[in-house]
């Protein structure tokens, strides 16, 4: 009996009984379907959240004010006031070997206005390091310039949404907008880079540190953020880090240093786990639809005893009626198999309408594992009633007392 | 060439124990024409089982060819069926969504003949059991005795030496029975073995040998 003997036979046999092939093909692809539509929303959630804390940069090291405190405890009797970190402090991060690039931050808003339009905007003060520090992309013209950064030159960069907003269609470049009573020339244009946490640089407005300290009558900073010279340095610059601001700040320990690498390393690990919870739960309704394709192959057995008997009883042996049993779950599977990624390419389309945005893309790993899961069951599954087959009595079989 | 000795098969039911065969002794020769006769109940469709190695017996020896078969495995029993011996059933037992070509080619593809030789001996058998016109038809478009000589095709088809026909006649009238009948004889008369098992005297009298059957013994035998 050629292999080809046995497809044909067990498609004859697929064809012939249209209702459990029916009942089969729906399990197999339900399963299928789901198996890879969940992996799909799993990986897309874990991306979503890697990109999101991604755009932070992966060296990056983040100095706040304060003190966070986790311990617990009545807190403590005098109120402690953390002292502000200025612009000094960051620079003196610069001594740190492990440190690469230091970006002083303040924040404020202040209206701006170009000739006849004005409106609120978000000031930030920075330096030249924002700009690898935020991985950040000009569309026009330059970044704020290199140079001391306690001078406060009259220069701004602002983003897409603001220059549209003031400009229009116009070329913003060279032209001197007004922000608060103070007047600015444009030296660039952000490219459109989108939301990252924290900050949407489209509607912002970029100036030198010392203009946004004066502009805001303030000497102290928002944040400092730094950038590690690798990966590996990321917790050297933080003891550096910690050990410069407390020597500065007298001895007192009274900032907090996030490491942003240590954040996205626990979000990939909570969302690995996320995606493996989704492909348990999408191996269970494989796991169902496995016993289903047992069971209706069980009765299927039981249905062609008689055909079985005959087999036997023309010179079949054992392991033909065995492959041509195993065949037929295998062919149904693949079939089943088929169905559900299409099913689960349509789903995967109609989410992508509903969710714009949302990173969905089926994971080759899931479409492979798919199938190849859905072949497996149906051959586990398909065994024990092929076996039981095999094993039929020819005359018990023949005479249809089964 | 076939030879059974002290042959004894005995089933049990629930507690009680059932002898449908009890020392049976026969012997048949290459080209025998031979009926297997009796009430129902009487052994003979478990003596035929045993004789076309569907069924084992609990003692005894039966040599087939002059080699002891119950020693055989499954798939050695399987091959010995499957070169050897040709069956026809009362109920047909063809695979209903074949077609009668299918069916008759079954054999053939267990035995891994090759395709196009397939086709030519299918074709010729078929066309020997008059059945030419009807090779792409199922067995429901079929009639009764259609479908009994698509299933003697299909019990020939592999050139067997021995012919085993469970009540071949038992689901046909009287005429389309009596033509199964012949073409049965046909084969014999061509040197193939034919043994049937009937409770029907008219048939089981048009055989050279007759064999009684009552509760498990061979109560006479027409050789004898």
């Amino acid at each position: 009996m050629t292999f080809e003997d046995v497809v044909r036979y067990s498609s004859r046999s697929i064809t012939g009984f249209r209702v459990r092939t029916a009942l089969l093909l729906l399990a197999m692809s339900i399963g299928v379907a789901s198996v890879v539509l969940l992996t799909t929303l799993g990986e897309g959630a874990r991306r979503y959240i890697v990109n999101e804390f991604a755009e932070l940069g992966t060296h990056l090291l983040v100095v706040l004010p304060g003190r966070s405190e986790t311990t617990g405890g009545p807190p403590p009797l005098l109120g402690t006031t953390p002292r502000d970190l200025t612009l000094d402090d960051a620079m003196a991060l610069y001594r740190s070997s492990a440190v690469r690039h230091v970006a002083p931050l303040t924040l404020g808003s202040a209206p701006a206005s170009w000739r006849d339009r004005e409106r609120e905007i978000n000031v930030l003060g920075s330096t030249r390091a924002l700009y690898p520090v935020r991985q950040l992309e000009v569309a026009q013209g330059q970044f704020l310039p290199e140079g001391d950064p306690s001078r406060a030159a009259s220069v701004c960069v602002m983003g897409q949404n603001v220059k549209r907003e003031l400009f229009g269609n116009r070329n913003a470049l060279g032209e001197w907008i007004r922000l608060n009573d103070r007047r600015f020339r444009v030296i660039g244009v952000l490219a459109e880079k989108g939301q990252s946490i924290g900050m949407d640089f489209t509607e912002v407005v970029i100036i030198p540190v010392a203009s946004a300290q004066a502009l805001f009558n303030t000497s102290s900073l928002l944040r400092i953020l730094i950038q590690a010279k690798s990966r590996d340095d990321v917790s050297g610059a933080k003891n550096d880090v910690l050990d410069i601001i407390q020597a500065r700040h007298e001895g007192d320990d009274d900032v907090t240093v996030i490491a942003q690498d240590a954040v996205l390393a626990t979000f990939d690990r909570i969302f690995k786990a996320l995606t493996l919870t989704v492909a348990g739960i999408a191996a269970i309704s494989l796991a169902v639809a496995g016993i289903l394709i047992m069971n209706v192959m069980l009765v299927s057995v039981s249905q062609r005893t008689s055909e079985i008997g005959l087999l036997k009883a023309v010179g079949a042996r054992r392991r033909q009626i065995l492959s041509v049993f195993l065949m037929e779950s295998a062919l149904l599977s693949l079939a089943g198999a088929a169905i559900g990624l299409v099913v689960a390419l349509v789903g995967a389309g109609v989410l992508v309408r509903i969710f714009p945005g949302f990173p969905l893309q089926i994971p080759a790993w899931s479409f492979f594992s798919a199938v190849g899961v859905a072949l497996f069951t149906g051959l586990v599954f398909g065994l024990a009633p092929a076996r039981r087959a095999a094993k039929l009595d020819p005359v018990w079989a023949l005479t249809g007392r089964g | 060439m076939i030879q059974l000795d002290g042959v004894e098969r005995v089933f049990r039911l629930g507690d009680e124990e059932v002898h449908a065969l009890r020392e049976v002794k026969l012997h048949f020769e290459e080209g025998a024409y031979v009926s297997i006769m009796g009430s129902s109940g009487s052994g003979k469709s478990t003596l035929l089982n045993i004789v076309g190695l569907l069924d084992r017996p609990n003692a005894g020896e039966y040599r087939l060819d002059g080699v002891p078969t119950t020693e055989l495995a499954d798939d050695q029993q399987a091959d010995v069926r499957r070169h050897k011996i040709g069956f026809v059933f009362q109920s047909f037992h063809l695979i209903p969504r074949l077609t009668a070509a299918e069916n008759v080619e079954l054999p053939l593809m267990l035995a891994g003949v090759d395709p196009d030789e397939r086709r030519k001996r299918v074709d010729a058998a078929l066309e020997n059991m008059g059945l030419s016109d009807r090779a792409r038809h199922r067995p429901s478009q079929l009639s009764g005795g259609q479908r009994q000589r698509a299933a003697i095709a299909r019990a020939v088809i592999m050139q067997p030496r021995i012919i085993l026909a469970d009540e071949p006649t038992g689901n046909l009238d009287h005429v389309s029975g009596g033509v199964v009948i012949e073409t049965l004889e046909n084969l014999n008369r061509q040197g193939i073995t034919l043994v049937v098992v009937t409770h029907d005297p008219e048939v089981g009298e048009r055989s050279r040998r007759q064999v009684h059957m009552m509760d498990g013994y061979v109560i006479s035998d027409s050789a004898a």
